[in-house]
């Protein structure tokens, strides 16, 4: 039959047939390649886990639009997967990129890359041995700005109540009345020791500590410096105050320059009675030690905010028989002050002696204020600890009630 | 030449000697540990200088005297000077400047940011503040130091009220009757034990007790008579049990700092532990 067809025509049915013939055989080499590595796959057990479900991003809240909370319900094969990558893509785009990886078992992720009104969609993608699935897209969520942080509501509360005290009690100072602050018994020892160096006829020192002008604690002992030196201008005595902050040296040299002058002696006062050493804790501590050393001072101020230096510079002056008062706030250090020093200032009482020597209205009303703020604190005290008691011992109703409005109004959420 | 000062020279010419000796045999030592000659020197010389400078802040214990002077001087100038260096490079080359100026920033070699032009506020504050070397504009410098006064007492007044009052008196919520189940199981379960009912009361009372008494004492509204008297009493005790624990906690600290300058005087400079 081929005899019938021309040559051309012949060799273009071959071809016809051979790459049809080439084409059935590659698709079925294919197929069993495919096949092979079905078998394969199956016979080293490649383990896909489960991918996490129900995907919800929603905007964070109280915040200026800058994180998205997500979270997700684990994988049933959570304790087999080794991480969980997060996944956002913009709205509308198809690529997702990776913006966090969390260990298994959380199934939350608060995502802080995030741009305020910009829409996002995630997706989680269980991972096991390099193997990610990915779960289904979350909803489109926008993060966006609340300007007010209700979860704070408490902490405004309270302290409205003490700033409006505090304001209320300085109106009430200013306007004439009286503010009774009762003694504070360190106060009378300053005058005893100012007494005793004009005595003695040597230097006094004052330390305010070594922190700058932005801590309370220096403002503190800077205000009784003030009063320190009123007395020392009175009794012409050397006062001598290194300093380890520039700040506090400006401030100090400021303070005893209008003590002098209130005294009436502004030509005695002298810009070398304040002096900076460094800002360096211990190279200052060295310097102070060898100043009190040498000049033996009579009386020692430590009046501010101290650190381990604390009782390096007490036992120093012990060491040189001056007399001692120290006064501030570090907790850690008042047992260095307590155990070397003739008497100690403790914590607020610092701050109280500052107000009540300045005898500033504003000074004292905020002091008052602050009582305000303790005896709220004791109130608060008594109901939520003998509310808790009764509520956890015998479990009656309106006690339970009562603990559980207490714990929230001093629970500070973030 | 009196006595004194005789054995002053001597104390001198023998620690001039011991120096020598010491940086002689440390070099010694360094080099056969396979050091480099001239890093060999440098290390050992660094390493009796800082041996030297200890002895000589130690001799303090004793009395003050020119070496205790000596170390004390160098410490004092050297640091001066490191904080003024880290406060240019930190703060003003390293903050200020690559806000303010690409050609600055190329100039001191760090990478220049966006310009931002509220970084000049504290380049303004800065220039008040030393306006006090001035005898006519001294007074603005006490605008610059309001700023700063009055910007941290703002925020702390946040952060203290969060963190000092708020959550100590939710802290102190705690019941004055751990697990009640009435006196008769109290009495016949009765344990020492740290986990036990009788122990976890007594913690919370005297968590309680503690709390408002040193509140009390802390009250400066009321003269401390009677009750209050009495119960400011019980606060300073406590203040004074927790001062001696904290105080005890403390000097464990400072013993093992002793321990490090000790370590570094035997195994660093004398090599006698390894």
């Amino acid at each position: 039959m081929l005899s019938y067809l021309k040559p051309s025509q012949v060799i273009s049915i071959f071809l016809f047939l051979f790459i049809i013939l080439f084409s059935f055989a590659s698709l079925a080499i294919s197929q069993d390649t495919e096949t092979i590595e079905e078998i394969i796959a199956d016979s080293v057990n490649i383990f896909i886990p489960t991918t996490a479900t129900d995907v919800v991003a929603v905007d964070h809240v109280y915040d200026c639009g800058e994180a998205v909370d997500v979270s997700w319900t684990l994988s049933t094969d959570d304790e087999k997967i080794g991480e969980y990558k997060i996944l956002r893509a913009g709205e509308g785009s198809p690529d997702f990129v990776q913006v966090g990886v969390v260990l298994p078992g959380n199934f939350s992720f608060i995502d802080k890359s995030v741009e305020s009104g910009q829409s996002y969609i995630y997706k989680i993608a269980a991972v096991y041995n390099g193997n990610a699935v990915e779960s289904e897209p979350s909803n489109i969520v926008i993060p966006d700005t609340e300007p007010v942080n209700w979860n704070l509501l408490n902490l405004f509360l309270i302290g409205l109540l003490i700033a409006g005290a505090v304001i209320y009690l300085i109106s009430h100072a200013k306007s004439g009345k009286k503010l009774f602050i009762r003694k504070i018994a360190g106060l009378e020892a300053i005058d005893e020791a100012i007494g005793r160096a004009t005595e003695m006829g040597r230097p006094i020192l004052f330390i305010p500590g070594i922190n700058d002008m932005d801590d309370v604690q220096t403002i503190a002992g800077i205000t009784l410096l003030g009063r320190v030196a009123k007395v020392v201008a009175d009794y012409d005595i050397k006062i001598n105050m290194p300093v380890a902050r520039s700040l506090v040296m400006t401030t100090a040299r400021e303070t005893i320059r209008e003590a002098y002058i209130g005294a009436g002696r502004p030509d005695a006062y002298s810009d070398d009675m304040v002096r900076y050493i460094t800002d360096e804790q211990f190279g200052y501590v060295a310097a102070v030690d060898g100043i009190m050393v040498r000049e033996k001072p009579a009386t020692c101020f430590y009046l501010g905010a101290f650190f381990a230096e604390s009782l390096i510079l007490a036992e120093t002056g012990n060491s040189i028989g001056a007399i001692q008062i120290a006064g501030t706030a570090m907790p850690a250090q008042l047992p260095f002050f307590v155990a070397a020093c003739d008497y100690t200032l403790i914590g607020e009482e610092l701050i109280a002696a500052s107000d009540y020597l300045s005898g500033e209205p504003r000074q004292l009303g905020s002091l008052k204020g602050q009582d305000v703020g303790k005896l709220l604190a004791m109130i608060a005290l008594i109901i939520g600890v003998l509310s808790i008691t009764i509520a956890d011992a015998w479990g009656v109703d309106f006690f339970v009630w009562l603990s559980d409005k207490m714990d929230a109004m001093f629970t500070i959420q973030n | 030449m009196d006595r004194s000062r005789r054995i002053s020279l001597i104390i001198f010419a023998g620690i001039i000697i011991l120096f020598i000796l010491s940086w002689i045999i440390k070099s010694t030592t360094l080099l056969n540990v396979g050091t480099e000659s001239l890093l060999s020197i440098r290390d050992a010389f660094f390493i009796t200088f800082a041996a030297f400078l200890t002895l000589a802040i130690f001799s303090f214990l004793y009395k003050d005297n020119p070496y205790y002077k000596f170390a004390e001087h160098l410490f004092v100038g050297v640091s001066a000077a490191y904080w003024m260096c880290v406060g240019f490079w930190s703060t003003f080359v390293g903050n200020f400047i690559p806000k303010v100026s690409t050609t600055l920033s190329n100039f001191f070699e760090v990478p220049p940011k966006e310009f931002d032009i509220f970084y000049f506020i504290p380049l303004i504050l800065g220039l008040m503040l030393l306006m006090r070397l001035s005898p006519k504009g001294g007074w603005l410098s006490r605008w610059s130091l309001a700023f700063i006064v009055g910007t941290t007492a703002g925020l702390n007044l946040i952060r203290y009220l969060r963190t000092d009052f708020i959550t100590q008196v939710s802290n102190t919520f705690i019941p004055l009757l751990v697990d009640w189940n009435g006196i008769g199981p109290f009495f016949s379960d009765f344990s020492l034990s740290a986990s036990g009912q009788f122990v976890m009361t007594l913690g919370n009372w005297v968590i309680f007790i503690g709390v408002f008494s040193g509140l009390i004492y802390f009250f400066f509204s009321k003269e401390h008579k009677g009750f209050f008297g009495h119960a400011s009493r019980v606060g300073i005790w406590v203040l004074m049990i927790t001062f001696g624990a904290s105080f005890g906690y403390t000097v464990m600290g400072r013993v093992s700092l002793l321990v490090g300058r000790l370590t570094f005087l035997f195994k660093d400079w004398l090599g006698l532990i390894s």
